[in-house]
């Protein structure tokens, strides 16, 4: 272990340091100030004669006589399954005065890629309790599925209901619920979010007895954004750790990840970094990836990591290269809506924008039941059949729609206070969720439903279902209709 | 990848300094684009830039620790792969690695400093010589040919570097890749194994016009925008409009002899579940397992950026050895915007003046070179091959007017456009038919005159007609409602919605419907035109159009897709609505 007093330069988070032995990409460094406060940073840039520290806590009150120790190794986690129900810093240090950690193993934070010949393909269905989720973009163990909010969206309910709802069927079949708590666990990984949001978080962990299978990483508002780079690889690393060596089927929270990708852009200006689009470094998707990739299952090992990143889009602009990067990554989103939230939806999902890449493999028969992909196809096509009218009932009025158009926009209307409004508190299970579609789809005739198989169609449509509640004139035909097919 | 022997030693130098990927390394004696090994732990690199006493280097592996000091040495090769029998079934990183073969040696996780051949060099093949002593041969020439899969008879060429001569002495039976089984009177030795560096075109004699259509059992794209076997394809789309389902259709159904199907900077999960899915998966066109024609490269997001900027080079250096051979190879890129990010990563660690959005100045210049390399040829040794290129572009925010887009439609000639409007809706493949364009239509006509039907292009024709017209009267929708139309114009709008539901739309989950043959795309084109003929007859004699629309055969219209039997069920379809709705006048 070396140690200068030689710092050349310090500028934003970075400190330049004159060396006289060759020092290692990545390394870890502890910088000592003279009043005896210590930092910890990262080496950026290593040549000959210099290397670029960036320095996690921020370079505040750092000056030339500092000294800086290099400590030989890359930044490593230590991990153990006693850090279930502690809170950390930003940083991985403990906060919560509780016992010394004493660790299992110390593990690299920058993870190595799983071979995808390792992988096993995500297919097991997580039930979350939310129709929008289960009903129309399935969640499955070792998914990476974001939610993308706006300011001002209840984002954070909606992941508080999901971490205490999840649930894989059968599990409930064998314990009545999930609560045996050797099985799942939940590492909440804060960035840069306020105090308040994260007391939130905290709370209702408490309250639902959540914490003790919880791991908490928290990098608030006013902690320094540099450390923001290296909170979600701590929190990784250990959900890593507990699925892959202890066998917990682990479910990561990350939240904001706009502030990640904030802090990213700050440190890649500190360093003059030819920048990309909107100011963010080139090699934004390469980094985002590094994170996201890390969720997964792999071939002979009992856990998985799901993941679950926030972020906020600026603008409410899905095309933003933070929203934009992060969908070219993840399996999938969940869109929240502004709209649906001013009109008290909750969840406010927009299930249109929303998707999750893997539900075609979670669903169907044996995983939840045999009509879900139909029922969820249909109801698709159907919602965005209303969506669209609704522009058209506003310049020529309901009257001059046809029935069948009257029947979309009266199921549009029901989807959204019916199927995806059900309430932060309300679990639903699966068949409760495709129950309440059919409940809708079979308000259209049964010759409209050309994307679900006929013999399910025989099966679950509701014949008694099909009276809109204010008109009376399309009964006649629809009860015809019954009687024709009948 | 090939593991070049270590060379002189007066040539390794040390590491200088190190940033990322990006090592500069003193008193190196390499040449550009030579593949070095970096550090205590050999990192393979590549020399991308020599300036006085340096040198600078890419590497293909995480440099995290790796310290100044550290030796490099030089191999005094450029980035090259192995070429032979064996590469059929396989799974490779970006440089060539196997992936499973990896997985044994480190476990699930990848780590770094490990090298693997390409292909297996202990196996043994059985050679079946095609010449005899006395022959002469020249450089591409096929010299024997060995069962590489099931589907596949692998020919061995002579490389395309050699002198050629008259053979000396031909063996028989089995052998290893890396004995010799044809002798030259130049002194040259023939084995079943080739390097060949992946930057570098293999040569061919000339470039021709392709003829025939690439079938990709895709409606939409066989039926309005078809692809030339040799031809070049874009797909761009934003996330979540369906570029991977596409792209992996075709991987599946396309009628090709061989398959490249390239992961370049993509998902994980989307990569093991081709892994998963392929093996167990036929070919439509000839019932033998669809890995007995494929070769995978998958490079995932995660995994070292420098290894991402080759994958494409060395899946198409692949591709060009099976051409070769006088195969029909199509080429997946998924996705190309993902290589171009590569570039620009490593161009902005090299501190170049960054042309449009921050991508390197020569970024056209290396996708039309890309692009070039596929085509119809004819080789060197008289056989005719051809390489169809396909790659789907990622937008950023579905913005086609971005530079990766922007210069590959310069390049390509046909154009499937992905809309994320028509992915929300489940209107899948996604291809927004407005926007897309084939290049190759008036080429391939002939194709489907012979083969399919002669009024092909007439149908086709039609289809596209009445799909415009119906895009126009939708704005007209818009404003007044469609009760607002007259009756001939309500009619057109229910007939291009049976286009859109039962033609254009196509399920890839469902396992009769996933691939439609051209015969069955034609056939469902013509039912549909058959209901425009009889619904419009019934018009012009006055029925009214509620009740055209509403006669219960129409519907069954989208059912033909998921119906294997089809050409009974579109018969019957056929005629139940010439009965209907002639006996309502």
């Amino acid at each position: 272990m070396k140690e200068y007093q030689t710092i050349e330069e310090i500028s934003g988070p970075l400190v330049f340091v004159e060396i006289d032995e060759p020092v290692g990409y990545d390394e870890i460094v502890e910088i000592e100030l003279p009043n005896g406060e210590q930092k910890r940073g990262q080496v950026l840039e290593s040549n000959e004669e210099f290397a670029s520290i960036q320095v996690f806590e921020g370079t505040d009150s750092i000056n030339r006589e500092a000294s800086v120790r290099f400590l030989g190794e890359t930044m490593k986690m230590p991990v153990t399954e006693d850090l279930l129900g502690r809170v950390l810093d930003g940083s991985g240090r403990p906060i919560d005065d509780g016992p010394e950690i004493v660790p299992e193993e110390r593990e690299d934070i920058i993870g190595a890629a799983i071979n995808p010949t390792a992988r096993e393909y995500p297919e097991e269905f997580i039930q979350t309790g939310v129709s929008a989720i289960d009903g129309m973009n399935t969640l499955v163990r070792g998914q990476k599925l974001p939610i993308f909010s706006a300011s001002g969206l209840p984002h954070n309910d909606l992941a508080l209901q999901i971490a205490r709802q999840a649930t894989v069927p059968e599990e409930i079949d064998e314990e009545g619920d999930d609560e045996d708590g050797s099985e799942f666990a939940v590492v909440f990984c804060a960035m840069g979010i306020t105090a308040e949001e994260s007391n939130e978080f905290l709370a209702d962990f408490e309250r639902t007895g959540a914490l003790e299978r919880s791991v908490v990483f928290s990098n608030l508002a006013d902690d320094p954004a540099v450390e923001r780079q290296i909170t979600p690889r701590l929190a990784l690393t250990t959900a890593e750790y507990l699925a892959f060596e202890k066998d917990y089927h682990v479910l990561v929270i990350l939240t904001d990840m706009t502030n990640y990708c904030e802090a990213l852009r700050e440190i890649g200006a500190a360093r003059e970094e030819v920048p990309g689009r909107r100011g963010y470094p080139g090699y934004m998707y390469t980094d985002l990836a590094q994170l996201y990739e890390r969720a997964g299952r792999i071939k002979g090992r009992e856990g998985s990591v799901t993941q679950i990143p926030i972020l906020t889009m600026p603008g409410d602009d899905d095309t933003h290269p933070i929203p934009d990067l992060t969908g070219y990554i993840t399996e999938g989103q969940i869109m929240m809506d502004r709209n649906l939230n001013s009109q008290g939806a909750q969840p406010p999902v927009n299930v249109l924008p929303s998707l999750s890449r893997l539900m075609d493999d979670g669903i169907g028969e044996g995983l939840t039941r045999e009509d879900h992909g139909d029922v969820s196809d249909q109801l698709y096509a159907a919602y965005a059949e209303g969506e669209d009218l609704r522009d058209l009932v506003n310049i020529v009025g309901r009257e001059a729609l046809s029935e069948q158009d009257n029947r979309y926009l009266d199921l549009a209307d029901r989807f959204e206070t019916e199927f995806v409004d059900q309430g932060f508190d309300n679990n639903r299970d699966i068949e409760d969720t495709l129950d309440i579609g059919w409940d809708l789809l079979s308000t259209l005739p049964k010759s409209s439903l050309n994307r679900i198989d006929e013999e399910l169609i025989e099966k679950y449509y509701r014949e008694d279902a099909g009276e809109p509640d204010e008109e009376s004139t399309s009964d006649e035909s629809d009860a015809a209709e019954s009687e024709a097919e009948a | 990848m090939s593991q070049a022997t270590d060379t002189q030693g007066d040539e390794d130098g040390t590491i200088a300094s190190v940033s990322g990927p990006v090592v500069v390394a003193a008193d190196l004696g390499a040449r550009m684009n030579d593949v070095v090994y970096v550090g205590d732990e050999g990192l393979m690199g590549e020399v991308i830039e020599i300036e006085g006493n340096r040198t600078t280097i890419q590497v293909y592996e995480e440099t995290s620790n790796v310290a100044p000091g550290e030796p490099v040495t030089n191999t005094g090769e450029p980035l090259s792969v192995d070429l032979g029998p064996g590469m059929l079934y396989s799974i490779y990183d970006g440089v060539q690695r196997p992936l499973d073969e990896l997985e044994d040696q480190l476990g699930a996780f990848l780590d770094r400093g490990v090298d693997a051949p390409g292909i297996e060099m202990d196996e043994s093949w059985e050679f079946t010589p095609t010449v005899e002593e006395g022959d002469e041969i020249e450089a591409g020439d096929i010299v024997g040919t060995v069962p590489e899969t099931e589907s596949i008879e692998h020919k061995v060429l002579v490389p395309p570097d050699y002198e050629g001569g008259a053979v000396t002495n031909v063996e028989e039976g089995a052998f290893t890749v890396t004995e010799t089984v044809v002798e030259l009177d130049s002194g040259e030795e023939v084995t079943m194994h080739q390097e060949w560096p992946v930057r570098e075109a293999r040569p061919t004699v000339d470039k021709e016009t392709p003829k025939t259509p690439l079938i990709t059992g895709q409606r939409v794209q066989d039926g309005l925008f078809p692809l030339a076997k040799g031809g070049t394809a874009a797909i761009p789309g934003p996330f979540g409009s369906g570029k991977t389902v596409t792209q992996q259709s075709l991987a599946k159904y396309a009628d090709a002899d061989i398959v490249i199907y390239i992961g370049c900077g993509e998902r994980g999960n989307e990569m093991t579940e081709v892994i998963d899915d392929f093996p167990e998966l036929e070919d439509p066109n000839t019932g033998k397992p669809l890995m007995s024609r494929t070769c995978l490269i998958a490079n995932t997001s995660n995994m070292p950026v420098a290894a991402r900027e080759s994958c494409v080079y060395t899946g198409i250096t692949i591709a060009e050895y099976y051409r070769d051979m006088g195969y029909d190879v199509a080429l997946m890129a998924d996705s190309t915007s993902r290589w171009a990010e590569a570039m620009r990563e490593i161009s902005s660690r090299l501190e170049e003046m960054p042309g449009e959005e921050g991508y390197p100045a020569y970024l056209a210049a290396r996708l039309s070179e890309f692009y070039e390399r596929a085509g119809y040829f004819q080789n060197i040794n008289g056989t005719e091959g051809s390489i169809s290129a396909v790659g789907a572009v990622s937008p950023p925010g579905g913005d086609f007017s971005e530079p990766v887009t922007q210069n590959t439609l310069r390049i390509v000639k046909t154009f499937w456009a992905l809309d994320a409007d028509l992915a929300e809706r489940r209107h899948f493949p996604a291809i927004d038919w407005d926007e897309s364009y084939s290049l190759y239509r008036d080429q391939l006509d002939p194709w489907f005159e012979e083969n399919v039907a002669s009024d092909w292009p007439e149908v086709r024709q039609w289809a596209i007609d009445t799909l415009d017209e119906e895009s126009e009267l939708q704005e007209i929708v818009q404003l007044v409602g469609e009760d607002a139309l007259p009756d001939d114009q309500r009619l057109t709008l229910d007939i291009a919605r049976y286009l859109r539901e039962a033609f254009l739309q196509q399920n890839a989950l469902d396992d009769v419907d996933a691939y439609s043959a051209p015969e069955k795309t034609y056939l469902i084109m013509q039912a549909i035109r058959t209901y425009n003929d009889e619904a419009f007859a019934a018009l012009d004699a006055g029925v009214p159009v509620e009740e055209i629309t509403d006669i219960d055969a129409a519907p069954r219209l989208n059912r033909i897709g998921t119906t294997a039997e089809y050409e009974a069920f579109i018969d019957d379809v056929e005629s139940n609505i010439e009965s209907q709705l002639r006996e309502k006048y």
